[in-house]
């Protein structure tokens, strides 16, 4: 009854119906739009250096001659599935292992908080530098998982600690005393009361994520060239930001879109999902 | 000559809501003046409108006059003079009315210092003056205690003597004993009453609790969705309410002293302060509607002897000599089948043997050490039949929660025997524990903690049925729902759209869930306004006869105990103090305990309330992590210190442990020397502290 009733009062909110008609706009553009162009992202016209946004080039050229239009899409595939993966596991994981850590309590806590603690103090960038070189081969989907792996930590410390506050309540003890299994009662009972919190994680984690990956794109970690991603388009494209604009505006454009669209999605769901707001 | 005189006074918050819609009234030197109303009917705002203590959003209109002056629109320079010197107030809960890091004293000294003109030291002293006077044991050392180091009485107390530091005119009491005991309570009414007598103050007493009212005050208010309904001398307004609102309040409060028979419970709930009925705002709750009370609201009318009653029909109830009673609906509660055999027959749901449970009391923070014992819960024994209530009473801290606990859980006691159903907890495996958690089931305290505030309230009652594995389980929900007085539609709902005593019908109906043959109730109605605390009585009532049901009832209002249970035991520290039959507990109790407990409650009646004779207990419930040698309650006896050195060293020596009185087939006393009396009904007699 209750995904019933949360998929009823979300579909009634305006916030998540506009977001979630943007964010779709936004996949179809990334995955359906560079067949629309005349240009591949892999194509170089060299006539056109850097040439400003016209009817044959739509977003501009790159200073190779790559036509933005089809490399900003090119990009934008990538970025929305390593932000969308990255926020999902990260909170995901900071939900499980801070709920499971304040719930159970003892050794499970102390065990959980002392390898949060341990990744906590790991220079992350580090350790992915390190790592990076050996998975050059394999899939980037890799990259996803290292950039989440170090993304969690803090959230779980919170969630730890709601979790400890929660579990005293009475409905908490009315669960355990119908005898339903305890890991049943995290999922079901304290999981969905710290949703308001999760949920503004997961959407911050995604806008976090593609900066990220493009911080270490441009160390030479990561979306290696030639493959691009939004953020690879965003630190180049920012160097000549005011000389030429559509290197930048585009991608960076795009980035607020999707996250905008990410954070009316988020906000609708925390409406939706929280019996005290009025939707 | 009158101190304070409130006319018109009205309160709008920011969305039209009339919070306070024309509240008059007058307190004079030396009066005490209750204000009673459920949760929502504006008595607090009022008073917070008075000092001035409203959010700035708030709208305040209408006349405030303290000794002719006008307080309304005043500045807030002009009312720091006055707040803490004329006009002191006492708050519900005494533990955040202090500041955690000054000492008590300092906190009282400060309050002298602001108004007058003193020096540290003096101001110093007069703060231990002020707690002797209110009864603190010790005053010049307690006077450098931390508030965390007081109980909730003595915190209550402290709070009595910073409120009358500077002699003020007035007191507002805002709820000052809802959150202590009743024997607590009843020790600081009476320093309240000091209090009163040494500065000559007015009070405003604001309080739900008819029985305080009754005791306290001369005059009373009765307010009802924001404005007062009825107001009047006390006697008056209590054996001749001639407002349809005071009659059922007065017909729906369970009283030690009274009959049997369902409770007269006020339908429905008061309305939102956003949405008020046109006409008279009781009049959707109201058996004596007429269609003229939808028109308009009726106003504030006098009718001689000092009453004004806001009714139309108030001639009309007071020439036929109505009642609550009369008028309004009693419901007809199904007589119970089981009970007709006799209790020996009848099979045990629950029996404790001898049930203990400590807990460590660990210091150090790496290398934690055990430096002492909590005594929680140390040996008690009882038993429950099939269709039978028992009640387990007692102040807080004295182990009726841990006794709850160490049942549900269905695990094996740390000593002693927990037996459900014939099946003793220590042999459980897990599939017959979850199998046997089935036919034991508990209703909390809070109902708004109780319900997964993000889950539906059709899940919450499913989710019982879906744990146990049952087929058709939204057939069952609305057969749930309708069974507690609900409608199925309300499925869909989250649990924040229900009132208090719908939600508690709610917890019920997820209790209920499983078909259990026990239930456990701890303290179901205590959250709840008088109003609607009838009503869930009945349900509760209805449902054991009905269904065959037997109840566990945790309670400290041992009015409610005696409306609902068949036997009651009493607890103190952890031990039973007192176990037996309803009736012989009530009217012959026999543990000086008891007695003291019973002769505490307030009784909603002004002429009982006036001749009775109080046995008040000295002192707080003493630590359960040192208790007393012997009997535990000697500390605190009334009877202990009556006794001569030879009697009383048996008390230090020796544990009483229950022992059957020989007047009852069903009543057990823990005292050396029990003695029956009866302390409700008072008479002359006994012994006064």
């Amino acid at each position: 009854m209750r995904s019933k009733v949360v998929i009823g009062r979300l579909f009634r909110n305006r916030q998540a119906r506009y977001g979630s008609i943007a964010l779709i706009l936004l996949v179809a553009l990334a995955y359906i739009g560079p067949f629309l162009g005349s240009y591949d992202w892999t194509d170089k016209d060299f006539l056109a250096f850097l040439s400003p946004p016209s009817a044959d080039h739509w977003w501009g050229t790159t200073t190779i001659g790559q036509d933005m239009y089809a490399v900003t899409l090119r990009g934008m595939q990538k970025s929305i599935i390593i932000g969308l993966l990255v926020a999902l596991i990260s909170t995901g994981l900071a939900a499980v292992v801070g709920a499971f850590a304040g719930y159970f309590g003892g050794w499970v806590d102390k065990f959980l908080m002392w390898g949060v603690d341990l990744l906590l103090v790991l220079p992350s960038f580090l350790i992915i530098a390190i790592i990076s070189p050996r998975l050059r081969g394999a899939t980037w989907l890799w990259f996803v998982v290292l950039l989440a792996a170090f993304a969690w930590m803090i959230t779980s410390r919170v969630v730890r600690s709601m979790t400890l506050s929660l579990r005293e309540r009475e409905y908490v003890l009315a669960a355990v005393y119908m005898g339903i299994p305890r890991w049943k009662i995290i999922f079901r009972h304290i999981v969905p009361n710290l949703s308001s919190l999760l949920i503004i994680d997961a959407t911050l984690n995604v806008s976090a994520a593609v900066i990220g990956e493009a911080a270490l794109s441009f160390f030479g970690f990561g979306i290696q060239p030639p493959d691009v991603s939004l953020g690879t388009l965003i630190a180049e494209g920012s160097r000549n930001a005011t000389g030429y604009p559509w290197l930048f505006a585009f991608p960076a454009g795009l980035l607020v879109l999707l996250v905008l669209s990410i954070n009316l999605i988020g906000d609708g769901l925390r409406d939706a999902l929280d019996p005290g707001s009025n939707s | 000559m009158s101190i304070l005189q409130v006319r018109d006074l009205t309160v709008t918050f920011p969305g039209d809501i009339q919070a306070v819609r024309g509240v008059s009234y007058e307190v004079s030197r030396g009066e005490v003046l209750g204000i009673v109303g459920e949760s929502g009917s504006g008595k607090s705002v009022t008073s917070l409108a008075i000092m001035g203590l409203l959010p700035r959003d708030a709208v305040v209109s209408g006349s405030v006059k303290l000794h002719d002056r006008e307080l309304i629109g005043v500045d807030e320079d002009e009312l720091v003079k006055v707040r803490g010197k004329s006009i002191s107030m006492i708050f519900q809960d005494p533990l955040s009315a202090f500041t955690p890091v000054y000492t008590i004293g300092d906190q009282i000294a400060e309050a002298v210092r602001i108004h007058q003109k003193m020096a540290k030291d003096k101001a110093a002293k007069r703060a231990v003056e002020l707690l002797d006077l209110v009864g603190i044991p010790h005053p010049d050392v307690r006077a450098k205690s931390f508030p965390h180091e007081f109980s909730g009485g003595m915190r209550q107390r402290a709070m009595i003597a910073m409120a009358i530091a500077n002699d003020p005119d007035l007191l507002i009491c805002d709820e000052p004993t809802t959150a202590l005991d009743v024997t607590i309570q009843a020790q600081v009414l009476e320093v309240l009453k000091t209090a009163q007598r040494e500065t000559g103050a007015g009070i405003v007493m604001i309080t739900h609790d008819l029985g305080v009212i009754a005791g306290m005050a001369d005059r009373v208010l009765v307010m009802y969705a924001g404005r007062p309904v009825e107001q009047g001398p006390v006697d008056e307004l209590y054996y001749r309410p001639r407002m349809p609102y005071t009659m059922g309040l007065l017909a729906s409060i369970p009283r030690i002293d009274g009959e049997e028979g369902p409770l007269v419970p006020i339908e429905g709930n008061p309305p939102s302060p956003a949405a008020l009925p046109p006409g008279c705002p009781f009049a959707p709750r109201c058996p004596m509607r007429i269609d003229s009370c939808d028109e308009e609201e009726p106003p504030l009318t006098p009718i001689g002897g000092g009453r004004h009653v806001a009714c139309i029909r108030s001639r009309e109830i007071e020439h036929k000599g109505l009642t609550g009673a009369d008028v309004f609906p009693v419901p007809v509660i199904p007589p119970s089948d089981v009970v007709r055999v006799p209790r020996e027959q009848r099979p045990t749901v629950l029996e404790l043997d001898g049930l203990v449970r400590h807990y460590p009391l660990m210091k150090g923070a790496v290398f934690k050490r055990r430096v002492g014992t909590v005594h929680a819960v140390d040996g008690i024994s009882f038993d429950i039949a099939e269709g039978e209530t028992l009640a387990l009473v007692g102040e807080s801290g004295c182990g009726k929660t841990t006794t709850l606990q160490q049942i549900m859980r269905l695990e094996p006691p740390q000593g002693g025997r927990v037996v459900v159903l014939g099946k003793d907890s220590a042999h459980l495996d897990r599939a017959a524990r979850k199998s046997l958690r089935g036919d034991l089931q508990i209703v909390f305290q809070d109902p708004m903690a109780a319900l997964d505030p993000r889950m539906p309230v059709g899940d919450i009652i499913a989710e019982p049925l879906r744990a146990h594995g049952h087929k058709d389980v939204a057939a069952r929900v609305a057969e749930l729902l309708s069974l507690v007085g609900l409608a199925p539609e309300h499925a869909e709902r989250y649990p924040q759209r229900f009132s208090g005593g719908q939600r508690q019908r709610i917890g019920i109906a997820r209790a209920l869930a499983l078909d259990p043959k026990l239930l456990v109730l701890d303290e179901p109605v205590s959250a709840l306004d008088v109003s609607i605390q009838a009503g869930v009585i009945n349900l509760l009532e209805k449902l054991k006869n009905t269904l065959g049901l037997s109840y566990l009832f945790v309670a400290h209002d041992l009015a409610v105990v005696r409306h609902l249970a068949d036997r009651v035991a009493v607890m103190y520290l952890g031990k039973i103090a007192e176990i037996g039959a309803v009736a012989n507990v009530y009217d012959r109790p026999a543990h000086p305990y008891t007695q003291a407990l019973l002769s505490a409650i307030p009784l909603p009646d002004p002429e009982m309330e006036r001749t009775r004779k109080r046995i008040l207990l000295e002192g707080d419930l003493p630590s359960p992590a040192d208790p007393p040698s012997g009997c535990r309650f000697r500390t605190r006896c009334p009877k202990f210190a009556r006794l001569s050195e030879a009697e009383r060293r048996r008390c230090v020596d020796e544990e009483p442990s229950v022992v059957r009185l020989a007047s009852a087939a069903d009543h057990g006393a823990a005292c050396h020397y029990a003695e029956e009396i009866e302390v409700i009904t008072a008479s002359g007699d006994q012994e006064e502290k």
